[in-house]
Parts: C-alpha cells; sequence; structure tokens
C-alpha cells in the first residue's frame, strides 16, 4: 500500500514533471496561455500517460529488447491519434486552440520516458498509478501556469472575468515572453519551497 | 522574393523556439556551452530538411491519394525515428570526423519537437511545394540555430555571477530565454 500512495503522489510533488525533471517544456510553454488550454492540454496528455503506460506494461514480454523504443513510439502514437480525432469531435474549440501541439504529444518525453523508466519494468496496476500520479503533477503545472498567465495576462481565471470589464492587464504574460516569465517564477516558487524543506 | 519572405518570417519573426515553442528540450538541455549548442544546430538542421523532404514525399503521395491522413502522426513519427538511425548508421561508415561532432546528439532529436512539428507545418503552409517546404525547413533550422547559440553565450557568463539561491538553474535560464523572446518581438511586423 505505502508502494503504491508513494508512485502516486511522487509525480505530484517530488518528482514533478515540470518543475522538476523539465520533461514536456514544450506544450508547457505553448499552449498556457490560458487555464482552460492548459487544463485541456494536461488531461490529453495524462489520458495518452495513463493508456501508454497500460499498454506497454502489457506486451513488454514480447517485445525484444533492442526495438523496444520504436515499439513504444508506435503504441503511443496510436493514442495520440485516438486523442486527436476525439477533441476534433467532441471539443472543436480545444481543438482549434491546442493546434499543432496535440499531434506533439507524441513527442512529449514525459510520455516516452515513463514508458521506458517505469511502464517497462513494472506490473498494470503500479503503471496505472503512475501515470495517474505523472500525468496529475503535470495537468496541475499547467494548468497553475495557465492560471497565472491568464490573470496577469487578461486579467480572468477560466475566462470569468475578476477584475471588470475595463481593467488594464499585462499583455506581455499572455504573449510567448510572458510564458518564459512566469515559468521562470512560478519555478523560482516552487524551489524557493522545496529546498526550505 | 517569396522564398526570402519564408525565410525571414521563420528565422526573426515567428522563430521556432522563442516564439512557436518547438524545441525547448534542446534548448534548455543543451546550451550550456556555445561548442555543443553548434554541434545540436549542425545535427537538427541535417535531420529537420531530411524528415521534411521525407514526410513532405509520404505525405503527398502516399497518404493523400489513398485517403490515409489520419495516419499523418504514426508515419511521420516512424519515419523520423528511422531516419535518424539511417543517419547515424550512415554518418559513422562515410564521415567519422562529421558523425564525432554530431553523434551524441542525433539520438536526441527522435523525440525533438521542433523535428516533426516542423514536418507538419510544412504541410501547412499556404499552396505548399516540395521548395517551399524545403526552404522553410532550413529556414526554421537556422532560426533554432540562432536561438540557442545566442542563448548559450548568455548562459556562459550566467556561471560567473551571483544569483539568488531559488532562481539558480532552470529559473535564471528561463528569464533569459523570456528576455530573449522579448527581443525577437521587436521583428513583429517586419514581414
Amino acid at each position: 500500500m505505502n508502494k503504491t500512495w508513494n508512485n502516486f503522489i511522487r509525480g505530484i510533488i517530488k518528482e514533478n514533471p515540470v518543475f522538476v525533471m523539465l520533461l514536456g517544456m514544450c506544450p508547457t510553454l505553448g499552449v498556457t496561455s490560458t487555464a482552460f488550454n492548459g487544463l485541456g492540454m494536461g488531461m490529453a496528455t495524462m489520458f495518452v500517460l495513463i493508456m501508454s503506460n497500460i499498454v506497454v506494461s502489457l506486451i513488454k514480454p514480447f517485445i525484444p529488447d533492442k526495438v523496444r523504443i520504436p515499439a513504444f513510439i508506435v503504441v503511443i502514437a496510436s493514442f495520440v491519434t485516438i486523442v486527436e480525432m476525439l477533441l476534433e469531435a467532441y471539443i472543436p474549440a480545444l481543438y482549434e486552440q491546442l493546434g499543432i501541439f496535440i499531434p506533439l504529444i507524441v513527442v512529449n518525453c514525459l510520455i516516452l520516458g515513463r514508458a521506458e523508466a517505469f511502464a517497462s519494468k513494472n506490473n498494470v496496476l503500479q503503471s496505472i498509478i503512475d501515470g495517474l500520479g505523472m500525468g496529475l503533477g503535470f495537468t496541475l503545472a499547467l494548468t497553475a501556469l495557465g492560471v497565472t498567465r491568464e490573470i496577469l495576462g487578461s486579467g480572468s481565471i477560466f475566462s470569468f472575468n475578476i477584475f471588470g470589464e475595463n481593467a488594464s492587464m499585462m499583455i506581455l504574460f499572455i504573449l510567448p515572453p510572458g510564458a518564459f516569465l512566469a515559468l521562470a517564477y512560478l519555478a523560482a516558487l516552487y524551489n524557493r519551497f522545496t529546498i526550505k524543506n | 522574393m517569396e522564398y526570402i519572405l519564408i525565410i525571414i518570417a521563420a528565422v526573426f519573426v515567428n522563430n521556432i523556439v522563442l516564439n512557436q515553442f518547438l524545441g525547448i528540450c534542446p534548448f534548455l538541455g543543451v546550451s550550456k556551452k556555445v561548442s555543443t549548442a553548434v554541434g545540436m544546430t549542425g545535427a537538427v538542421t541535417f535531420v529537420m530538411t531530411l524528415a521534411t523532404l521525407v514526410t513532405y514525399l509520404l505525405h503527398q503521395y502516399l497518404l493523400v491519394p489513398f485517403e490515409l491522413e489520419y495516419l499523418r502522426t504514426i508515419s511521420f513519427i516512424l519515419v523520423i525515428a528511422t531516419l535518424v538511425q539511417m543517419v547515424e548508421i550512415i554518418l559513422k561508415k562515410i564521415s567519422p570526423a562529421l558523425y564525432r561532432a554530431l553523434g551524441v546528439f542525433l539520438p536526441l532529436i527522435t523525440t525533438n519537437c521542433a523535428v516533426l512539428g516542423v514536418a507538419i507545418l510544412a504541410l501547412g503552409m499556404q499552396d505548399t511545394t516540395l521548395i517551399k517546404a524545403l526552404v522553410f525547413a532550413i529556414a526554421n533550422a537556422i532560426g533554432f540555430g540562432l536561438a540557442i547559440i545566442v542563448f548559450s553565450s548568455i548562459r556562459e557568463y550566467l556561471d560567473l555571477v551571483n544569483i539568488p539561491k531559488g532562481m539558480k538553474g532552470v529559473p535564471i535560464a528561463l528569464l533569459v530565454a523570456g528576455l530573449l523572446s522579448l527581443a525577437f518581438m521587436g521583428f513583429i511586423g517586419i514581414v
């Protein structure tokens, strides 16, 4: 039980994919101009991560060691294609917003990294737990960044206006440089609290 | 003229790293020294151009005629992974010197989203042709090189200054990247 809990909580704080391991930085910076986009991207990635962890941990005995990376990539790419189709069909607004970053979930190092480092060595249940923890950590980080940028840049949270219509906000934060600056300060804050502990 | 516009737009205005956020992993990962940044740029230019060439042909002559566009993501990433492996083997045989310079970077490139990103973006250009797609790929590789080399030369100086404890490492690097990105915003409107 303790081990399962560790596998779950590890991805959220101690080995947070974004703040600690610096995996999947492209979508982290690219789609977080609003909280909704960040959340959507996080959920899409979490889905692919959990599904690919399940499949990889199931098929690992049948894959020769030499071709395991291409095999993992095909599994991941299949689930990314599924996500792409589902989003296009059911949430077209999000599909438009995320654009090229949806097919690029394939090359998110987080997913291949977990397949290689965890799912190919552990059983299905633990792999699901790991995918859930890492996915939640990623989603939380993206949503935090999205919320920060949306408040500073457009004065709203999840499109809900909090400073009134005429407030003048720092547009910089919804532009590309703002992504780097906001993540820099969030990472510094994260370091501030983890170093202290 | 059209090609010059594509190049200026890709290198300065829509810089692939600082504006479109593709290829951030190598941008942050291998930018501690200028020499490794130059090596990475060489490898990326090589693979990006080849990958765009192959995926463009694949898309135009295989996926579109057989209405298999939904296989785009899977087929492209497989082609890129195979291509990287092949380039590695061929380079090792033909030019050991070049292999020593680029070799360590090649495996990293499979998961470099800039390569897959450019291959997909090249298909989305207005009435795209093979030449246009190739010019676009090379221009983006130059843009990547410009960003990572400028960034790494600044980062070399960061080792010499006093930085608050919490800002050390990644946060200060991201801050520098943010300022660079801000500088590149000055190019908006020239095309």
